[in-house]
């Protein structure tokens, strides 16, 4: 099957005509970026932070065969069973032996944008295997069947009103109930039985400890807490990336990720697992799922050092109009825009130019990843790699062509009939016709510079 | 000092006052400066949009136009951080590197080599907003970025604030990208458009009458979503307060 490129200015334009989800959407998320700025000036060494953070989670990657054995083998030593997934389905399959062998039925799990990627309730479901969301907003996307369409705050782009209708559905409330505090309540008497009685706990995670063999979640809900100690079997599923070498590196990434995240100085837990609770078992599998192949790309490999803030979400401009889930992806807005091409050039190539390239994204990133650079070069990859619209393409062949001749372009200019009929019209129309739609264009003038300068300068010249 | 202007082709071909301006201005500051006849485009439209084998002649054509001078000015911060950072599409060359060092955006020009410190010709008795484009304020950093929590600076609003009787008005998110973005303002023109209108909006209730900017194509775009929303506002380069345009 061919598989078609995501339209993200389609999806925008539907997310910007209902105006009371666009301006929420768009003033909450600024909130949490003006909130990260107000914590950025608390800290007199912040920037020197981000380049910590940014040397340490490097020289991690740069040597991440070494430490990924460091930590497994320091993992093992505390009890806890190691897993290694090449991909998706390996990461699910491995999870469902694990569960199956416990004769596991009902799993709680805390947010994961890993198990997001594998889609690992889609595998388990099928199974008999009930999952359960226990993350507030992560849970209402499950119920209404949608991706998280932000990595911190994945219900952000929903108003109370929704929540309640969704609740109203599947917890039989009241759905004109639009208090935030009643319909949390609804959740928590939900979510409380089904966690007291689950056969299994799962949580992503932040970080991985490589010479403690110990790994960190950080959440601010405490539902993580819950799903991984109430069950006797603890199954963590992070990613490869999320290595540190050292237990004292992990206080840079602290003190940095809730500050760019949410504005607070830490989340409400920051719990270390060290291995199984008393006759528990704990499994951690680390998955790859591309991770690696990224790693060998020159221009792109940096993006692993990636945190999962959220922080170039809050600050997108285009992201804050638009919302996650116009990305048609796992990973949504600018940290999105240069991963999700590594795991489908065409299905994502759109991503990449779903961007003004306005650089903000870059300078709130608390590991310093150049993401509007690595958007900048991702155009250039898929172009190369005949990923753009043929329209496109045309128009920048055409259009770079007359640019290098300046008498065709001078003449081009000069009469809109002509420039007219150097460009065959449908390109023309079809491609600049937009412009008008919601905006004027800029009003004719009398005269171009270039003759301006001919009539007041080089004929004055002469006449001198 | 001998200068090469250049002009990009939406301000030559929609502008034109604003090179007019930037000409007579650095002629006014005794500058020895030359409009080349034969230029088109840096090449930016389509390098950014991927497209970096299709820029190599628009590349080639503004070496061979701009190499003989010992500055090459222009009145566009998008345009000099193509050229400056991005302009690869052609071999290195000794004439290519030269070009690439000595380009340089008007106001950076005013502050940084001339260091101009007057422009007694100028009054502009009104209040305006400062739009500073991301291609000034992030690749070239004319301004202090909010996102870095940096103490305070601003080039344009150091030369403006030279300028007899002018007011400034403080939009609330002065940083935000406006929407423009070249070929974004059309592939995306839903959210271009919605951005630009937002950033209109913060300036008009902010109380500027003018924006004001040293990018043209900022501008282009913040006008047209203006003037289809019915937004008092009105535009004006920066070239042309810095040159003694009174409205």
């Amino acid at each position: 099957m061919k598989v078609k490129p995501v339209n993200h200015a389609k999806a925008a334009e539907e997310f910007l005509e209902d105006a009371p989800h666009l301006t929420f959407h768009d003033e909450r998320l600024w909130d949490m970026r003006q909130k990260r700025d107000q914590q950025m000036h608390l800290l007199p060494e912040w920037q020197d932070l981000r380049t910590r953070a940014s040397e340490i989670k490097e020289h991690t990657l740069a040597n991440l065969p070494e430490y990924l054995e460091q930590f497994e083998a320091n993992a093992k030593k505390n009890g806890i069973h190691v897993h290694w997934a090449a991909d998706g389905a390996e990461h699910n399959r491995i999870v469902g032996e694990i569960l199956e062998k416990h004769g596991a039925k009902s799993l709680i799990k805390s947010k994961s944008m890993v198990t997001e990627e594998c889609d690992m309730r889609a595998y388990l479901e099928p199974r008999g295997v009930t999952v359960t969301e226990t993350d507030l907003g992560e849970r209402i996307q499950q119920l209404d069947d949608q991706l998280p369409s932000h990595i911190v705050v994945p219900a952000v782009h929903k108003l109370v009103p929704d929540v309640a209708k969704i609740f109203a559905k599947n917890y039989h409330t009241d759905p004109n109930d639009n208090d935030p505090q009643s319909l949390a309540e609804a959740q928590r008497m939900a979510a409380r039985p089904v966690i007291l009685t689950a056969d299994a706990g799962m949580t992503g995670g932040n970080f991985l400890v490589a010479e403690t063999g110990t790994f960190v979640v950080c959440t601010n809900e405490g539902n993580a807490d819950l799903s991984s100690t109430v069950p006797n079997l603890h199954i963590a599923t992070l990613g490869i990336e999320r290595l540190v070498p050292r237990m004292a590196d992990l206080g840079v990434f602290v003190r940095l990720l809730s500050r760019s995240a949410l504005g607070s100085p830490i989340t409400q837990y920051t719990t270390h697992f060290r291995g199984p609770q008393k006759g528990g078992e704990m499994h951690i599998v680390l998955v790859d799922n591309g991770r690696s192949t990224r790693l060998g790309m020159e221009e792109f490999w940096t993006s692993l050092k990636c945190i999962r803030c959220g922080a170039c979400m809050n600050t997108c401009p285009v992201y804050r109009r638009s919302g996650g889930l116009s990305y048609g992806a796992v990973y949504s807005g600018p940290i999105g825009a240069i991963i999700d091409p590594t795991f489908n050039e065409r299905k994502y190539s759109t991503l990449p130019f779903a961007s003004t390239m306005n650089g903000s994204c870059t300078n709130v990133c608390p590991v310093k990843i150049n993401i509007h650079e690595q958007l900048y070069k991702w155009r250039r990859v898929l172009a190369e790699h005949h990923e753009l619209p043929f329209v496109k393409r045309e128009i920048m062949h055409m259009a770079g062509k007359l640019m290098g001749q300046p008498k065709l372009y001078r003449t081009a200019i000069n009469g809109t009939e002509v420039a007219l009929s150097t460009m065959p019209r449908f390109v023309l129309y079809n491609w600049l016709n937009p412009w008008g739609k919601h905006r004027e264009l800029p009003h004719p003038v009398k005269q171009t510079f270039h003759s301006w300068y001919k009539q007041n300068r080089l004929k004055k010249d002469k006449a001198q | 000092m001998k200068i090469g202007l250049f002009i990009p082709c939406y301000i030559d071909a929609f502008y034109p006052n604003a090179g007019i301006a930037t000409l007579e201005l650095l002629e006014k500051l005794g500058q020895d400066v030359e409009y080349p006849m034969d230029q088109t485009c840096c090449g930016q439209p389509m390098a950014n949009s991927g497209c970096n084998s299709d820029a190599a002649a628009a590349e080639a054509l503004f070496v061979r136009n701009f190499a003989k001078y010992d500055a090459i000015v222009m009145p566009s911060g998008s345009c000099t951080h193509h050229v400056r950072d991005n302009f690869d599409a052609i071999p290195q060359t000794e004439d290519v590197k030269h070009v690439r060092k000595n380009t340089y955006e008007l106001v950076e020009f005013l502050h940084d080599i001339l260091k101009v410190d007057a422009f007694p010709w100028a009054e502009f008795p009104h209040k305006v907003g400062l739009h500073n484009s991301c291609g000034t304020l992030r690749a070239l950093r004319t301004a202090s970025m909010s996102e870095l929590g940096e103490p305070f600076f601003s080039k344009p609003m150091d030369l403006l604030s030279k300028v007899k009787g002018i007011t400034f008005a403080t939009p609330k998110r002065p940083d935000e990208c406006c929407g423009f973005g070249g070929t974004f303002s059309v592939t995306e023109e839903a959210i271009s458009a919605r951005m630009g209108l937002d950033k209109v909006r913060d300036h008009h209730n902010a109380g500027a009458e003018y924006i004001v900017s040293a990018d043209t194509s900022c501008m282009m775009h913040q006008q047209g979503c203006a003037e289809r929303n019915g937004v008092p506002i009105r535009f004006i380069h920066i070239a042309e307060i810095l040159n003694g345009a009174r409205a």
